[in-house]
């Protein structure tokens, strides 16, 4: 049987593994920053240093593959050393303006900040802005102060969504994630299609929705998985709410959900505007003297109901047709089909996934 | 007759003291032959190795023979050549590519360069064997676009070797095919590095990737590729033509053949020397270089490009090779190596190389693009006179994460000259920090106000007419003062003083 060996104790592990892989398999803390288990592997961040005690020297325990024999320690002076001043760097490059920011309290590096007890960054703080903020399109706020470099977006965005809509620009430094030719997500030539999982991955406030800003903050929210509404394909979304408002939807990862990695099209990302919408329909309505006027559920049924069977009766099934909607499960759709031409003897039934 | 004399005592050459301790293996044709023109390389035996190794050598065999040579990689990190291509071969898959490096970005490095102008078939024959070698197909040379004409060489000969045959299907009649494309690289120091050098071949952002896998399992398009630099190509047809032992004669034990050194800076002689490994410090710099410019004192020279290390006087005597440069916290590298005489701010030297590996650093990990940003930035300050204490201990910590923390090469060595002008000079940085002095008078804000030597002033007043600063004062024939307040040390008056008589 293959073992790694980790701090002095042997581990079993598949092919393929990587040493963070089994390391947090066996709750072994290892702290990461570009790592996701659902995206592919760049080794940018540099926090998940190990030493890999064959030669002394620091690897990153994401790209590590495991291997027979391979002994790794992953906390030590010197790793600490390291991974403090990695985390020291990134910080003298970050706003320290948790106090306002949208991430306070759902941040990565907030919380790495904490474990390693940096209040502020020995290079001295970021005292101004380097870019602009980036607002232009109605969903997604982008702050390139606030960027890590991570890299997860651009991956999600290639990876999951396959939009290919934004990519690293400029080098070094100067480095920042952008749209096509810097015009923005909602620019002429972007082809964001605004599924918001760049903001999703983003560990950090550098993304934030646009429409939940100053709306609360993650420990004021309260969580709510459900399925998405909008179509037949059962997403698992998750409803952030505060007091009786839906403030933003985030993702579920569920390997057994239609979208395990999070994965999500506009409208479950955004269009949940209607929930709390005062036009909102909450009871049937009935056209009586050319007005629509509130009615209960049965007599709404009774009327659809006596309405279908009198044309069915006087003028024959063929006179009446239906037509279903996508946001419909496909069992719903089966029985509407079944309905009309069992009960209501008719074959002009239709679909608008089909105009 | 007079002039056939004179022209009798010209010497070889051999005899010229910048050639005497030469020994040309790669450089051999360089200037001596039409690069333009295969009949010329054919003729000096160009081709041969190739035909060797294609039609009577097994791949094994060639690989052995690269393997004895103890060749190692000319482009910085010394990898045994014969045991890249050994993974290489054995690596599985149908298609397989081989890959030149020709990025050469080290700033005043132009070895490849004058191989790909001056001898580029050289280079070609070179990677047909590697190619045999490992059973790939076809070829990318990468080069720089800053060299227009090795480029056009390049195709020529490229065409040109098309024509006999020698690229192309069935290569001496044989099964063997094998292609070159050239991929012109968009000035990007870090596409150097093998796995961006690999991406941007590929069309994608020129950043490196984490090894493993390495190219030798999957590189070019995820497929088994072999990357060496053009100088290591350029070793393979003399090892093949004259055997391994011939190769063996030439250098130091585990650093065998010869170097091509771009010997620059505050030296008589400069250009491109090859030199058996081994050679000392001091004979490349006395002996081939001819000494120090001014025959002033030598200080350091900076061997391995912006992220080699300083080496000092103490250390002239040192036999170059590979391990012996890393041992002392310098670097082969390229063959970059800058001579820096006694005027030469040690500090400043520093803060000049880091500039650029910080410049070009690709940004994808935290320590290269964060790191090396802040080290500028102190010793930056250091320079201006606003050096702080411990800015010594924090350049020294943090130049050891970045070298420790780094995904690639880059930023693995990036903090070299730093931590070794520390380690060899770290009284000039204690100098400029807590002395506000810099010992070389090379740094502008650290550089004292002027003083007039009253002995020696005749009192011309030519001084006292351009300072801009109304710094100068005294009366005509008498010896002047300058106000050490109102000076700004901006030297008008030192330069033209008849006589001398003010320093700083
Ligand atoms: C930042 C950086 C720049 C590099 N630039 C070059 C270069 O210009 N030419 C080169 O041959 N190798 C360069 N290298 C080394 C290559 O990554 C690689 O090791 C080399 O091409 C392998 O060939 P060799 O084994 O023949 O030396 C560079 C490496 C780094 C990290
Ligand atoms: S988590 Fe491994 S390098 Fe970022």
């Amino acid at each position: 049987m293959k073992e790694i060996i980790i701090d002095g104790n042997s581990y079993k592990f598949d092919p393929g593994q990587t040493v963070l892989e089994v390391a947090r398999g066996n709750d072994i803390d290892i702290p990461t920053l570009c790592y996701s288990e659902h995206l592919s592997i760049t080794g940018a961040c540099r926090m998940c240093l190990v030493e890999n005690k064959e030669n002394g020297s620091l690897e990153t325990a994401c790209t590590l593959p495991a291997r027979d024999g391979l002994e790794v320690e992953t906390d030590n002076d010197k790793i600490y050393d390291a991974r403090k001043t990695v985390l020291d760097l990134i910080l003298s490059d970050h706003p320290m303006t948790c106090m306002t920011c949208e991430a306070n309290g759902d941040c990565q590096l907030q919380d790495l900040a904490y474990q390693f007890d940096i209040e502020e960054s020995s290079y001295g703080s970021k005292k101004e802005d380097r870019f602009e903020l980036e607002e232009r399109n109605s969903f997604i706020v982008y702050d390139p102060d606030k960027c890590i470099l991570c890299g997860k977006c651009v991956r999600a965005d290639s990876e999951l969504q396959c939009s290919d809509a934004i990519e690293f620009s400029e080098r070094g430094f100067k480095t920042k994630v952008a749209a096509a030719f810097d015009e923005g997500l909602g620019g002429e030539d972007s082809s964001c299609v605004f599924c918001g999982l760049c903001v999703e991955n983003c560990p950090t406030a550098a993304l934030s929705y646009k429409p939940a800003r100053k709306k609360g903050r993650e420990y004021e929210l309260r969580k709510q998985r459900t399925t998405c509404g909008y179509c037949g394909v059962g997403c698992q979304v998750e409803l952030n709410i505060k007091g009786n408002e839906v403030i933003k939807v985030d993702s579920v990862y569920d390997d057994t959900a239609p979208n395990p990695d999070g994965e999500m099209c506009v409208k479950g990302r955004f269009a949940y505007g209607f929930i709390d919408s005062p036009d909102r329909l909450k009871y049937p309505l009935i056209k009586k003297d050319g007005e629509f006027v509130e009615s209960s559920w049965d007599e709404a049924l009774d009327y659809i109901a006596d309405n279908l069977s009198r044309i069915r009766d006087e003028h024959g099934g063929r006179e009446i047709g239906a037509l279903s909607s996508a946001r419909c499960t496909n069992e719903e759709n089966y029985i509407m089909q079944k309905f009309m031409r069992a009960v209501m003897k008719t074959n002009s039934v239709e679909h608008c996934a089909r105009l | 007759m007079k002039e056939y004399t004179a022209i009798k005592e010209l010497p070889y050459y051999e005899e010229l003291d910048f050639y005497k301790k030469q020994k040309r293996i790669v450089l051999q044709n360089c200037g001596l032959i039409d690069p333009e023109k295969i009949d010329d390389y054919i003729e000096k035996k160009g081709y041969q190795a190739a035909a060797k190794a294609i039609t009577q050598m097994k791949s094994k065999e060639i690989i052995e023979e690269v393997k004895k040579s103890g060749l190692r990689g000319r482009g910085g990190g010394g990898f045994p050549t014969g045991l890249k291509w050994q993974f290489a071969k054995d690596a599985e898959g149908e298609k397989k590519y081989i890959v030149c490096n020709a990025d050469e970005g080290d700033p005043g490095a132009f070895m490849d360069r004058s191989l790909l102008e001056g001898d580029p078939h050289k280079l070609l024959e070179g990677m047909m064997i590697a190619a045999y070698a490992i059973d790939a197909d076809e070829g990318y040379i990468y080069v720089r676009a800053e060299y227009p004409l090795a480029i056009r060489r390049l195709k020529k000969a490229i065409s040109q070797a098309e024509e006999l045959g020698l690229l192309g299907e069935n290569i001496f009649g044989t099964e063997f095919n094998f292609k070159i494309h050239i991929k012109e690289g968009a000035g990007a120091f870090v596409c150097g590095e093998e796995t961006a050098l690999m991406a941007s071949i590929e069309g994608k952002r020129g950043t490196p990737t984490s090894r493993p896998p390495y190219p030798a399992q999957s590189g070019l398009w995820g497929k088994p590729t072999n990357i060496n630099n053009v100088e290591t190509y350029a070793n393979i047809p003399f090892i093949i033509d004259n055997g391994a032992e011939e190769f063996n004669k030439f250098g130091t034990e585990n650093s065998s053949g010869t170097k091509v050194f771009a010997l620059t800076g505050k030296i008589k002689n400069t250009g491109l020397v090859e030199v058996p490994m081994g050679l000392s410090l001091r004979d490349i710099i006395y002996d081939i270089g001819g000494g120090i410019t001014d025959d002033k004192g030598f200080k350091a020279v900076q061997t391995g490009g912006p992220s080699g290390g300083c080496i000092p006087a103490e250390q002239l005597d040192l036999k170059i090779d590979y391990d012996s440069l890393k041992e002392i916290g310098a670097m082969m590298g390229s063959g970059g190596m800058v001579v820096m005489d006694e005027d030469t701010c040690m500090v400043d030297v520093a803060r000049f190389f880091l500039t650029f590996t910080q410049s070009e650093s690709c940004g994808k990990c935290t320590p290269c693009r964060l790191g090396t940003k802040r080290m500028l930035e102190i010793l930056e300050r250091i320079t201006e006179g606003e050096g702080k204490k411990g800015d010594i201990e924090k350049l020294e910590q943090l130049g050891k994460v970045i070298k420790e923390a780094s995904l690639c090469g880059l930023g693995q060595t990036a903090p070299n000259p730093v931590l070794t002008t520390i380690k060899y000079f770290r009284d000039e940085y204690e100098a400029h920090i807590n002395d506000k002095k810099c010992p070389a008078g090379q740094c502008d804000a650290l550089k004292g106000s002027y003083v007039i030597d009253e002995d020696h002033c005749i009192g011309c007043g030519q001084c006292k007419t351009v300072c801009p600063a109304d710094a100068i004062t005294g009366k005509k024939q008498k010896a002047h003062t300058i106000d050490p307040e109102a000076c700004i040390s901006c030297g008008a008056c030192a330069e033209v003083c008849p006589v001398n008589a003010i320093s700083n």
